[in-house]
């Protein structure tokens, strides 16, 4: 395959900048935000900064560029019941660029996350053409992602995992009131894939708890495919209804699905209202067991509650509220927002084994809340 | 699966060549007003879309064709 893909793009590459004339693309807007998020549930609290600055170069390309940093006070589950609650830090850095080419944008970009323990390099190439009329605008993108992995306590553990990400996307006007889009993605991983903290609990008569626990054990190679069709439609008065569903499959042997609806309502000329529930589900992989029968039960080991069967609920609620009307010497105009979103976790076969005075495997299934907050001021210009 | 995803690849090729060709659009454009109403964009905030869509990642297993980028790091 990525044979065949470098082909498909060099040839897609030519195609694009020889017979596309007409009309141009348009380059997303110049706009700043400022966002404070904050995450809060299952002993896990995370909360930071976002800050993305976009802006026109000339008149075909545009730059982008994002910090984002997230505060991190772990106390959950897996990290109680094996390790000790932990605080980091990590930060994201990106920089992108758009360059517009009659009806074609071609965008590129680099990120970098460190974290004490995870450094996170990834670069991506898209290319995105307007066609039929400008009803249809199809996209080829594709990304590499490199992964340092080092374990706190353990200087001599490094590892390394790298990924490949071939992805498509066609948004199709279907009626002056309704658009609808499909993506797919291919992900692929090679490398160091579990968590070098998590571990796997099997049942040992001698220990007093009647089990014990050894380090988790992943596959080195991982392929996933996600499909997902989305839609928003017009409503006569003013209003938008949107609707999401996505299918995901894994050779590690995970099925997931999400569905969702959403309802945006302006209020005035100032207000916008936010709506929206998504339920998410997937099955476990093929190597997950919450309570293995012995120790080295199988070549590959997980209880990570990620790799389990189980599923949540959002609701979600925003408002928006738009600042500078008419705008103020450089700026157009600008808005304050503020999005809130509960989520509720229910695991099938996970169990919660800070509960005490049950026979190993007879524990109360685990399931825990979150909140999703987050405050973001954005400007136009 | 891979070799589908090439093929798609190939597909969409030569959908990106027939492009230039003369299809009318039925929707005109001076009926794009409504589709160009910021209550009509998939994402319409991407800084937080991109926070939301990692949010996702970091806690589910299901990943790729979420419409926006999310983050980098696989943590907990």
């Amino acid at each position: 395959m990525p044979r065949l893909a470098r082909r498909a793009v060099a040839v897609l590459l030519v195609l694009l900048l020889g017979l596309m004339p007409l009309l141009a693309a348009v380059l997303p807007e110049d706009r700043s935000d400022a966002l404070y998020h904050a995450y809060n549930g299952g002993g896990l609290e995370v909360n930071g900064p976002s800050i993305l600055l976009r802006k026109q170069v000339g008149k075909s390309s545009s730059l982008s560029a994002n910090y984002y940093v997230d505060s991190i006070t772990s106390a959950t589950i897996d990290v109680i019941t094996a390790a000790s609650p932990y605080t980091e830090k990590r930060t994201e850095k990106s920089v992108g660029v758009d360059y517009v080419f009659n009806k074609s944008i071609m965008s590129t970009g680099y990120t970098n996350s460190i974290e004490n323990d995870f450094d996170a390099q990834s670069a991506f190439f898209n290319i995105s053409q307007n066609m039929f009329g400008d009803l249809t605008t199809v996209s080829l993108g594709y990304a590499r992602g490199w992964d340092v992995i080092t374990k706190t306590g353990d200087p001599d553990f490094k590892e390394k995992a790298n990924r490949q990400s071939y992805s498509l996307g066609i948004t199709q006007v279907l009626t002056k009131n309704l658009l609808m889009a499909f993506n797919f993605q291919t992900i692929t991983d090679e490398g160091f894939l579990n968590n070098p903290y998590r571990s796997v609990r099997y049942l040992d008569p001698t220990s007093a708890s009647g089990y014990s626990f050894e380090p988790e054990v992943y596959p080195r190679t991982r392929t996933s495919n996600a499909a997902a069709l989305r839609a928003i439609y017009y409503l006569p008065y003013r209003a938008s209804v949107h609707g999401e569903y996505r299918y995901f499959s894994d050779d590690w042997g995970i099925r997931a699905f999400n569905a969702g609806v959403g309802y945006t309502h302006p209020i005035g000329g100032h207000w916008l209202l936010d709506f929206k529930y998504r339920y998410y589900e997937q099955s476990k992989a093929d190597f997950y067991s919450d309570l293995f029968p012995y120790a080295q039960a199988q070549n590959y080991l997980a209880r990570d509650k990620e790799m389990s069967s189980y599923s949540n609920q959002t609701i979600g609620f925003g408002m928006s509220y738009q600042i500078f009307p008419k705008g103020l010497r450089f700026i157009d105009k600008g808005s304050i927002n503020l999005k809130y979103d509960y989520l509720m976790f229910e695991y099938d076969d996970f169990r919660n084994i800070t509960k005490t005075g049950y026979a190993p495997g007879k524990e109360p299934l685990y399931e825990f809340t979150a909140s999703v907050t987050q405050l973001f001021f954005s400007i136009w210009y | 699966m891979i070799r589908l995803a090439a093929r798609t690849i190939l597909l969409t090729m030569t959908v990106f060549a027939l492009g230039g060709c003369g299809i009318k659009p039925w929707v005109k454009p001076y009926e794009r007003h409504i589709l160009a109403d910021p209550i009509m964009n998939f994402s319409r905030d991407p800084v937080s879309a991109a926070y939301e869509t990692h949010v996702y990642q970091a806690r589910e297993s299901a990943r790729g064709a979420e419409g926006s980028q999310g983050g980098g790091c696989g943590c907990n």
